[in-house]
């Protein structure tokens, strides 16, 4: 007699004895059962936690390198269980899909039911009104009573049905339909993520002032496409950074040297043969190119040097990417001379933007923008490992096995050099000038063809839940007695209002007989 | 954004208005503890007087939330922006809307007997935001420079809000079906019993709690929702895994989770409320130790 019970299947204890077909029947009813669904609920729940205690290569690769690095031995046992993966792990993946399996045997039977329930009569009254949540008998002499009732609740968007001693009435059919509008849509943001995960990219790129950027493979400083994607999709748009602008904060006192604002202003050729367009990316406000958006990720500043040897020829100029440090700049840059004469050799350099010194002697930045700029710089010679083809991290260099010539213990103080400085290497490596400065702006050009779908999903499951949720499902029953007649109601979920409804029908009834 | 003042003046006369809001808060929940001492008193006497005892309560915590709101108020204006961009105003924003949301839902007669929770978290809350959590009025950072800061976070502080009421009334639920205590003979846990006796029926604060929980789940969803569209216009993608995705993805999962519990047979009742509880523990460490200790993007607290 339950409402509840006409939607949770497989609750219900079987008889054990059963042939393969009982079998798998009983397993599927297992699975489909709303209890299994809160288990595996409860489940996933606690599946996602390792993901947020240990790092994970999606979201944050260095850190996985720096576990590994600080327990060599736990890690590798770690990795076989795929902690460092977890939310594409086989058993995170095993439970949510165990869960899908489950919601769509759920969904399927619901939906039938519920089609066939859209279209059929309210049940018949039950034999026994008593034991219902909203109850009351009233004794009465007055004729037509049942069809009054019927009439009221026809008028309160009731479906009715009169027999010839009782009425039998429901509303709320449109609870269900939400909740399986909800329970479909999050089938299809499912299967969206599968296929966006698939079809998308994500790329990145940094570009100097003055640089630009064509979109096609070889465009990017790193490229991770979907299993499916086809690199013959991109669209060849080309992005040149014309200015980067980085605002901080000098007038609050309380806040001296926050980001206020980030602005790249760049220029985007849709085809390259179309005219540029002025344009500009900030946080948040990425720039919409065919095929692609371009967001705003990082920021820093290159400052333009340039090496030549002792007989002044040039062995490198050119900007170089500098890495923040700290909030306020501290940069870290690395410059690799492989076909330096006579030696090769690498450079560990720091950039301050507003240079100052710490009580140790070291130098600092004291404010994130370029008002007293300095750049240091330790010198190594040695066998730079870039001939053997092994490809190396650009922004690191592998100091072991080289000798410092420069800086730290070797015995020659750091180089530091101001905008504009020209100024000697040890040991006859020639000079290094610091011409200019630059700003670089980190860029990410990511794609997912299936977002406008997951999105959809997402809000129609959305409208779905708030139905559900908020809409009451009621049923009322109205029987004559031998003195009289008999209310009574229920409700999914239970419901404050119904016996209100109920005392509403008998005040329906007097004011009809005025 | 290029040129905001801030007022750090104002700013000391919010916190001065939030330790206002803090003393205020103490007395009130002191009344309400002595209303409900007074209701569940043997003599009638002592049981008539509470009815008035009440009301003195309800108008000390309405100066308290006035003190509070104001408090709220004024950090925004000397911030020029919304107060809720760090742990300190997220923790005062939030706290103020948990007691302004109880104090709309006092009409609802058997709610009020966990006026005594709802003001003693309020004030844990508070006292927490400024010994702990106390930031100088900063401007916004530019990854939070998006009117999704108003949209997505007001409705997480809404759903918290809800959550954190349907929490009380769960933790009233449990402690009134305590089968120990309701068997026990010892003197000292007569008060208690007393006390307890006074509570609404257990089906009531069920029913309640139920209430509040799918309120708060139609706002969480929303939030998640809307989070997703934020990350995407910040972070380049919808949903990255961060850790307060994580977090809030398991928050959500458990509400789903307790959604599903009491249309379950067997499941409805303790178990429910116990559920009900192991979300809200989520919330609490989601907003505490995952701000404050985890890495990800939402490093928001403004605390080094
Ligand atoms: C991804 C997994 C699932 C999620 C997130 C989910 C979420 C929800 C939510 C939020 C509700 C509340 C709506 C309401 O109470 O009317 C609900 C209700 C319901 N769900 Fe699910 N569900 C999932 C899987 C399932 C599965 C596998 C089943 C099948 C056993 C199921 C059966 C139901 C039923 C029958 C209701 C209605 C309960 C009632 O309203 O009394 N759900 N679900």
């Amino acid at each position: 007699m339950s409402l509840r019970s006409d939607v949770t299947h497989g609750d219900e204890i079987r008889s054990p004895k059963l042939g393969p077909a009982g079998w798998a029947r009983w397993i599927w009813g297992q699975i489909t059962s709303m209890r299994t669904a809160l288990l595996l609920l409860l489940l996933l729940a606690v599946a996602a936690i390792p993901g947020s205690l240990l790092p994970q290569r999606s979201s944050d690769p260095n850190g996985v390198t720096a576990y590994f690095q600080a327990n060599p031995t736990t890690a590798p046992t770690l990795d076989k269980l795929q902690a460092f993966d977890v939310y594409s792990s086989a058993w995170f993946s095993s439970i949510y899909l165990l869960l899908f399996i489950s919601l769509i045997g759920c969904v399927l039977p619901r939906t039938r039911h519920h089609w066939d329930a859209l279209r059929s009569e309210p049940i018949d009254t039950p034999r026994s009104l008593k034991r219902f949540p909203a109850y009351l008998a009233k004794p009465s002499k007055q004729a037509g009573v049942l069809e009054n009732f019927a009439e009221q609740l026809r008028r309160m968007r009731f479906r009715v049905k009169v027999t010839k001693t009782s009425v039998s009435a429901e509303k709320g059919y449109v609870r269900e339909t939400g909740n399986l509008l909800f329970h479909v849509s999050l089938i299809g943001v499912l299967i969206s993520v599968g296929i966006g995960g698939a079809t998308s990219f994500s790329g990145q790129r940094v570009l100097v002032e003055g640089e630009s950027f064509v979109n096609n493979l070889a465009g990017y400083d790193s490229f991770s496409p979907g299993v499916w994607f086809d690199s013959k999709t991109l669209q060849p748009f080309n992005v040149k950074l014309d200015k980067f602008v980085a605002t901080f904060d000098l007038r609050n006192k309380t806040n001296i040297g926050t980001p206020l604002d980030f602005e790249a202003f760049v220029s985007l050729r849709e085809t390259p043969t179309s005219k540029p367009v002025a344009s500009k990316i900030r946080v948040n406000y990425p720039l919409e190119a065919p095929g692609a958006n371009i967001y705003l990720t990082g920021n820093g500043y290159a400052p333009v040097l340039t090496f030549r040897d002792k007989d002044g020829n040039i062995s490198f100029s050119g900007p170089v990417i500098y890495m923040p440090q700290d909030a306020n700049y501290t940069s870290l840059g690395v410059i690799k001379l492989p076909d330096a004469k006579p030696n090769q050799f690498g450079v560990l350099s720091f950039f301050y933007p507003t240079k100052a010194v710490l009580k140790t002697g070291a130098f600092t930045s004291g404010y994130p923008a370029p008002v007293d700029p300095l750049v240091s710089m330790n010198v190594y010679v040695g066998d730079l490992g870039l001939d053997n083809g092994i490809p190396s991290n650009v922004f690191s260099l592998q100091v072991h096995g080289l000798k410092q010539v420069a800086g730290g213990k070797s015995g020659t103080k750091a180089l530091t050099l101001e905008l504009g400085e020209t100024k000697q290497l040890p040991q006859e490596l020639g000079t290094v000038t610091w011409d200019g400065l630059k700003r670089y702006a980190s860029l990410d050009i990511d794609y997912n063809p299936m977002q406008v779908w997951i999105f959809l999903f997402a809000v129609l499951a959305f409208i779905g839940l708030i139905t559900s949720l908020l809409t009451p499902r009621r049923r009322v029953f109205a029987r004559k007695t031998e003195t009289g007649y008999e209310l009574a109601g229920m409700a999914k979920n239970d419901d404050p209002r119904l016996q209100g409804i109920l005392e509403e029908l008998v005040l329906g009834l007097k004011v009809r007989k005025k | 954004m290029k040129d905001v003042m801030l007022n750090p003046v104002l700013d000391r006369y919010s916190l001065v208005a939030i330790f206002a809001a803090m003393a205020i808060y103490t007395v009130a929940f002191l009344v309400f503890v002595w209303h409900l001492s007074r209701l569940s008193s043997t003599s009638k006497k002592m049981q008539k007087s509470a009815p008035k005892l009440e009301r003195s309560a309800l108008f000390i915590l309405i100066t308290a939330v006035l003190f509070h709101g104001a408090g709220v108020v004024m950090r925004g204006v000397a911030a020029s922006r919304v107060p809720w961009a760090n742990m300190y105003e997220f923790s005062i924003t939030g706290s103020f809307v948990i007691v302004a949301i109880f104090l709309f839902a006092w009409f609802v007669k058997e709610i009020r007997v966990i006026a005594v929770l709802v003001t003693g978290f309020a004030l844990l809350v508070l006292g927490a935001a400024t010994t702990n959590f106390y930031v100088q009025v900063k401007t916004l950072m530019p990854a939070l420079q998006s009117y999704w800061l108003v949209i997505h976070v007001t409705v997480a502080v809404l759903a918290t809000a809800f959550f954190n009421i349907a929490a009380a009334l769960a933790v009233a639920y449990l402690l009134r079906n305590w089968g120990r205590l309701k068997k026990s003979k010892a003197p000292a846990l007569q008060l208690v019993k007393r006390v307890l006796s006074v509570f609404p029926e257990s089906k009531k604060l069920e029913s309640l709690s139920y209430r509040f929980n799918m309120i708060g789940f139609i706002l969480w969803t929303f939030t998640l929702v809307a989070g997703a569209v934020w990350a995407e216009r910040a972070w380049h993608r919808y949903w990255g895994w961060d850790t307060k995705e994580v977090w809030t993805f398991i928050i959500w999962t458990i509400y789903a989770g307790y959604l599903h519990a009491t249309a379950t047979r067997g499941w409805t009742g303790a178990r429910a409320a116990w559920l009900s509880l192991v979300g809200f523990a989520a919330i609490l460490f989601n907003f505490t130790i995952v701000n404050l200790f985890f890495k990800g993007l939402h490093v928001y607290s403004g605390l080094k």
